[in-house]
């Protein structure tokens, strides 16, 4: 590992003077020390955003909805009761999500801005197309983990299971920078690499994830998170669905059906969302959305099995809406 | 502002086991380094490095984490605890004892990282169900696959009280 020097500042403004040049924020480091081991990051300094205690922990008010700080642990979320009966979705999302520890170790933001898992992308002596190179050795090579949507240069998918239950809620994060703050909706967030953008995200230099927030309608939403490993823990998921819907006289409204691990980002299609409005959800429904999700599927050598999964789970989530 | 430390070696305060204890090293060091490098508390294992495994699974501030992808710098200040820490006046802490009862390892390799997952579980909750026994564990690997008798351990341990 190269040599960098530490910062723990206590307050955000001082956290986001000490980003210059060279210099990395980190949160918990489950995914960025391992980066910086493997010389995949190779930061001069590292900001330690830990020591800031107003962005750890969560909070409810009617009228601004739920609002979830972005150093908040995994952990904080997945155990709170009170989380669990609020927004559901994300308490199941992190269930299965990494293990004990690294819920203990990791954050809302890290979470968010952890990097692929493509095993090409993650073995430092191999100069693939993310990393600057010409080709995607996944396209042809290995590609059972890899996406069957949306991919242009790189197949890699989005690997975090919280992003596509908290986009299923239609949350927002809040980004500061020293000369501001803006606010995005989260789904926005991610980017598919492609041409001259050889990144997963479009936060920029200086600039921190301070918070994520759900809308008071959106949290009337039921929600269900299945997420289909090849194993039973420890595991990135193969696919995961996030589907949600406000359910009034049998009939769903606001219908989200969010994917992850199928393409380089969390990956939704408005038109099956609309399908699904005033419908019942019953089975042929939520298959015939299940297929409008997936008719653009392009499966590589090796993941076929997740067009199948992926309906499947599809299927089950939506149902559980009204079960 | 902080104190911005490094690159070269700096001074690192924290409590390791209920002691004081300080280490002079270089920013990059992982918890894992500084425990059995600079400490000489070898009993959490070395396996992957690199957050796959859970051998060097310790405490800090009550939680479990991996030591080895842990930074020692960001440890200023934390309270930690080993699998040295939690016997006490010679006596093996209940759950250790009740490793040996059930026959719950058998390299022994994964084991501190196995008993401090429990013993952290056991703290925040003294009567878990076997499911959350078995969810409290499933971030320690074994490779001989003595899961069962892990489990079985846990679960008498929590019988008997750990206090
Ligand atoms: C073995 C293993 C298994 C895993 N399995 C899963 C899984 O099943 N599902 C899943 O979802 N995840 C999984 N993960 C990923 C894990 O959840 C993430 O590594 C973790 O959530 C990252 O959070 P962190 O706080 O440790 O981020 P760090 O490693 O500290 O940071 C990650 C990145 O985010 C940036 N960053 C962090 N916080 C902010 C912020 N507030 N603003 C701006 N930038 C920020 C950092 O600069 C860095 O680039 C796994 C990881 C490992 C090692
Ligand atoms: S999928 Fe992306 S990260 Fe993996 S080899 Fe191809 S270009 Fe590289
Ligand atoms: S040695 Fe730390 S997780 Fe394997
Ligand atoms: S007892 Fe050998 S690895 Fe668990």
């Amino acid at each position: 590992m190269s040599l960098f020097s530490y910062a723990k500042p206590r307050a955000l403004g001082e956290a986001l003077r000490l980003l210059k040049n060279g210099t990395i924020a980190i949160a918990g480091g489950t995914d960025l020390v391992g980066l910086i081991r493997s010389g995949l990051a190779r930061p001069e300094g590292l900001v330690d955003l830990t020591g800031i205690d107003g962005l750890r922990g969560w909070t409810r008010e009617k009228g601004k909805g739920l609002r979830i700080g972005a150093l908040t642990p995994l952990a904080d979320l997945e155990t709170s009761p009170q989380l669990q009966k609020l927004a559901p979705m994300i308490a199941q999302s992190l269930r299965d999500a990494a293990t004990p520890q690294l819920r203990n170790m990791g954050t809302v933001g890290g979470n968010l801005l952890q990097r692929n898992r493509c095993w090409y992308f993650r073995d430092e002596a191999v100069p693939c197309w993310l990393k600057g190179g010409t080709r995607c050795f996944a396209a042809e090579g290995e590609n059972r983990y890899h996406a069957i949507l949306g991919a242009a240069e790189c197949v890699m998918v989005a690997p975090s299971d919280l992003a596509p239950a908290l986009i299923a809620y239609d949350a927002e994060i809040e980004i500061a920078s020293s000369i501001g703050r803006r606010t995005v909706k989260l789904g926005q967030l991610f980017v598919t690499p492609s041409g001259r953008q050889r990144k997963e995200h479009s936060i920029k230099k200086g600039e921190l994830i301070t918070s994520v927030r759900i809308s008071d309608a959106a949290l009337e939403r039921r929600g269900t998170f299945l997420k289909a490993m090849d194993r039973k823990a420890w595991s990135f998921a193969l696919v995961s669905v996030a589907a949600s819907a406000r359910i009034k006289d049998g009939k769903a409204r606001d219908v989200r059906v969010v994917l992850g691990g199928v393409a380089p980002v969390p990956w939704w299609v408005p038109a099956a969302h609309k399908l699904l409005e005033g419908s019942a959800l019953d089975d042929n429904s939520c298959l015939a959305a299940a297929d409008l999700i997936l008719a653009s599927a392009q499966p590589l050598r090796d993941n076929g099995y997740k067009v199948t999964l992926a309906r499947e789970l599809i299927r089950r989530a939506l149902r559980s809406l009204v079960a | 502002m902080p104190p911005v430390r490094g690159p070269n070696a700096v001074d690192i305060a924290l409590t390791v086991n209920g002691h004081a204890a300080t280490a002079h090293l270089p920013s990059q060091r992982s918890l894992l380094e500084l425990l059995r490098g600079e400490l000489g508390l070898t009993g959490t294992k070395l396996v992957c490095n690199a957050g796959n495994c859970g051998a060097c699974t310790v405490l800090v501030d009550d939680r479990p984490v991996y030591s080895c992808i842990t930074l020692a710098v960001a440890c200023e200040g934390k309270r930690v605890e080993t699998i040295e820490g939690i016997s006490k006046d010679g006596e093996l802490h209940p759950v250790q004892e009740a490793f040996i009862d059930h026959d719950a390892y058998q390299c022994g390799f994964c084991t501190p990282g196995q008993v401090m997952s429990i013993v952290a579980l056991l703290r925040s909750k003294a009567k878990p169900t076997e499911d959350e026994m078995r969810r409290a564990v499933t971030g320690n690997l074994c490779r001989c696959g003595a899961y069962v008798n892990i489990v079985k351990a846990g679960m008498s341990a929590a019988r008997r009280g750990t206090k």
